[in-house]
């Protein structure tokens, strides 16, 4: 084995492969070993029930629809904020890591005042026939709160660190601003703006506490994932909430994949050998 | 393309980076900005290719203004000091993508396009390696690289922003006469900003000479090495012994050292000359009537084929550099520690008003080997007696 400069890597890799071994791998393997009691048979059948496909595609669609909101949002706002000044512009920063402070129960019942039919945004949306609260909109509003600064606190160092000089190189060549944008800022922002994607997915996938508040609930309609496995559980249906949770799991597990593999795309260019 | 610039003038919070400078610039022209950090000469460079602009003056391009054009229409290669290649594109890319932002009409082809990267890519040097991205090159290579993709625009004007300056000695060197070839191929008006004197001197065909956001000396290398127009450029350009020189009964003298009659009025009582190394002739021989100062040899230092001499002036309270050629050491027997007798040969001298000197009159002094030289505008060439 060649010599390392850094000491310490036997003993801090094993140190984190048992911390990463009883916080997240045995918790994913006690939920595996329990799906396994279903079978695969129990799992197809558990796929092919409506309710169960309902609740798991409102889940992945909703928070895959929240995250590209996100990404859109979150990048104009990490722009805004590096690259103007103006004042208020610290606690506009301030206040973009609020979503991550505030107890997801308080957003959901937030959310629900301000969308409910009688609430500020809901009454003048009601009145032109757009129902927010206790429907799968209202779904992917909460999804959008909760993921809000993913996309921000990733994108907002690497814009900082991009060289002005890139885009002075850019004008001086010739190319107007939207070319600069998307030939020479985009491209380089692309790794950052994955990632922010990924996270903000799929913190919007997991999300339970807010959503439940203002989603209503209504199987087949408003009900995500995370609350019928809940359900299962209150019904003692060990092994069916497990099962759910496994495909909830599986699925996450493979778009996170993919998700890793295109952003690894994004920057071949900075990791190459010399 | 000529260019002519006029009155040139840029504020800064609290501060002037450009006061009425005035320059023009031929075609073809090799110039070098030449100056301290903070001189103004990168603030010029940027406003020349678009990317700043200023609080007064004009700039005339062929006779047509230049300020009015955005810096995506100008015509102008930059380069800038590090580079600023676009690392997420490969080397091809990156030299194509002036050509590539194009609007159609004047778009060229892909198969043309391509084929130009790949001549660009021969003239710099680099065949070969337009697939690699920036990360795998090295700074040499990056460099060349800044420089086709600048090239490929076709630009009326090339401008460097200190070229050379994140490369090793080696590489400098091998770069900047490369660049030099370059130039004379291409035929391309090019300025380029540099704080180092030697890269100046040796690539330019003028020198722009600038301190504090003023133009000191425009002129030719050798003009201004020898013939230095102001203070700043004596001490700028090249290392100069300082000579404080003050009026007595029998006109200015430093110690035993009496230049001749000053060109000069009354009203001026002192003066410093500014004497080059090489300018400072030694006596070793000990018979009486020498002349000069007399200087003991505190350090020889051997730098490659010069020597500097480290001398101690009692009489001027100063210390004085003398070089030498390293061969003609042992002929003159000079060693560490002996008394020695030592005079000017040349002198540069300016009244000094207060304690900094004044530019107003410059006087060329030529020693006593009165060689004939063309005064310039308001100087007067003295040929003083020892």
């Amino acid at each position: 084995m060649r010599k390392r400069i850094l000491p310490g890597f036997g003993l801090s890799l094993g140190y984190t492969m048992i911390c990463l071994g009883f916080i997240v791998l045995l918790p994913l393997a006690a939920l595996a070993w329990k799906a396994s009691g279903v079978g695969i048979m129990g799992l197809l059948q558990l796929l092919d029930a409506p309710r169960a496909r309902a609740a798991l595609m409102l889940s992945f669609g909703g928070a895959f629809a929240a995250a590209l909101i996100n990404t859109v949002a979150g990048f104009l706002v990490a722009w805004v904020l590096v690259r103007y000044r103006f004042p208020g512009r610290r606690v506009l920063d301030a206040l973009v890591d609020l979503p991550f402070a505030l107890p997801t129960a308080v957003a959901g019942i937030a959310l629900t005042a301000l969308y409910a039919p009688n609430g500020w945004l809901g009454q003048p949306l009601f009145d032109h026939g757009i129902r927010v609260a206790y429907t799968r909109l209202g779904v992917g509003v909460a999804m959008v709160f909760v993921g809000f600064p993913f996309v921000v606190r990733t994108v907002q160092p690497v814009l900082a660190a991009l060289d002005r000089e890139i885009e002075e190189a850019a004008e001086s060549l010739g190319a107007r601003r939207w070319q600069s944008f998307l030939r020479v800022i985009l491209p380089l922002m692309l790794p950052a703006i994955l990632t922010g994607f990924a996270l903000a997915l799929a913190r919007a996938v997991g999300e339970y506490g807010s959503v439940i508040f203002i989603a209503g609930n209504l199987p087949m309609q408003s009900e995500i994932a995370p609350l019928l496995i809940v359900q299962k559980l209150e019904e003692f249906d060990y092994a069916g909430a497990s099962a759910l949770g496994a495909v909830m799991l599986v699925f996450a597990f493979a778009i996170l994949l993919v998700l890793a593999l295109l952003q690894r795309w994004s920057r071949r260019w900075a990791e190459l050998p010399a | 393309m000529t260019l002519e610039i006029r009155g040139l003038t840029r504020k800064f919070a609290g501060c002037n980076a450009l006061e009425e400078v005035d320059l023009s610039i031929a075609p073809g022209e090799f110039l070098a900005l030449l100056g301290p950090s903070g001189s103004g000469k990168t603030t010029l460079l940027r406003i020349l290719a678009g990317l700043d602009f200023p609080d007064g003056g004009e700039i005339k391009a062929n006779g047509r203004d230049l300020l009015s054009v955005s810096a995506r229409d100008r015509k102008v290669g930059l380069v800038f000091q590090h580079y600023a290649l676009f690392r997420h594109l490969t080397v091809a890319e990156n030299v194509a993508f002036g050509l590539r932002v194009r609007r159609w009409r004047t778009r060229p082809g892909r198969a043309e396009i391509s084929a130009r990267v790949e001549t660009l890519l021969e003239r710099v040097q680099l065949a070969g390696l337009g697939s690699r991205y920036p990360a795998q090159l090295s700074g040499g290579q990056r460099q060349r690289v800044a420089l086709a993709r600048a090239l490929a625009v076709e630009p009326d004007i090339l401008l460097l922003d200190e070229p050379f300056g994140a490369l090793d000695a080696k590489v400098r060197v091998s770069l900047r006469r490369w660049l030099r070839g370059l130039h004379e191929e291409l035929g391309l008006t090019t300025i380029f900003v540099t704080h180092d004197q030697e890269e100046a001197l040796e690539l330019s065909d003028r020198i722009a000479v600038m301190n504090r956001g003023r133009m000191e000396q425009v002129d030719t290398p050798e003009r201004v090495y020898h013939d230095a127009a102001s203070p700043f450029v004596c001490e700028f350009i090249g290392s100069a012994n300082r000579v404080n020189l003050s009026r007595g009964a029998r006109g200015f003298a430093a110690a035993e050292w009496m230049p001749g009659p000053a060109p000069w009025g009354d009203e001026v009582d002192r003066a410093i000359a500014y004497v080059r190394p090489q300018h400072l002739a030694l006596d070793v021989s000990s018979a009486a009537g020498q002349r000069g100062w007399l200087a003991q040899l505190r350090h020889i230092y051997l730098a490659g084929s010069v020597a500097h001499l480290e001398l101690d002036v009692p009489a001027l309270k100063q210390q004085l550099e003398a070089d030498v050629a390293s061969e003609d050491l042992p002929r003159l027997g000079l060693r560490a520690g002996m008394t020695l007798h030592v005079s000017p040969k040349r002198a540069i001298i300016f009244p000094a008003s207060g304690s900094e000197p004044g530019a107003e009159t410059r006087w060329v002094w030529n020693g006593e080997r009165a060689a004939a030289v063309v005064p310039a505008r308001g100087e007067r060439v003295v040929n003083g007696i020892f």
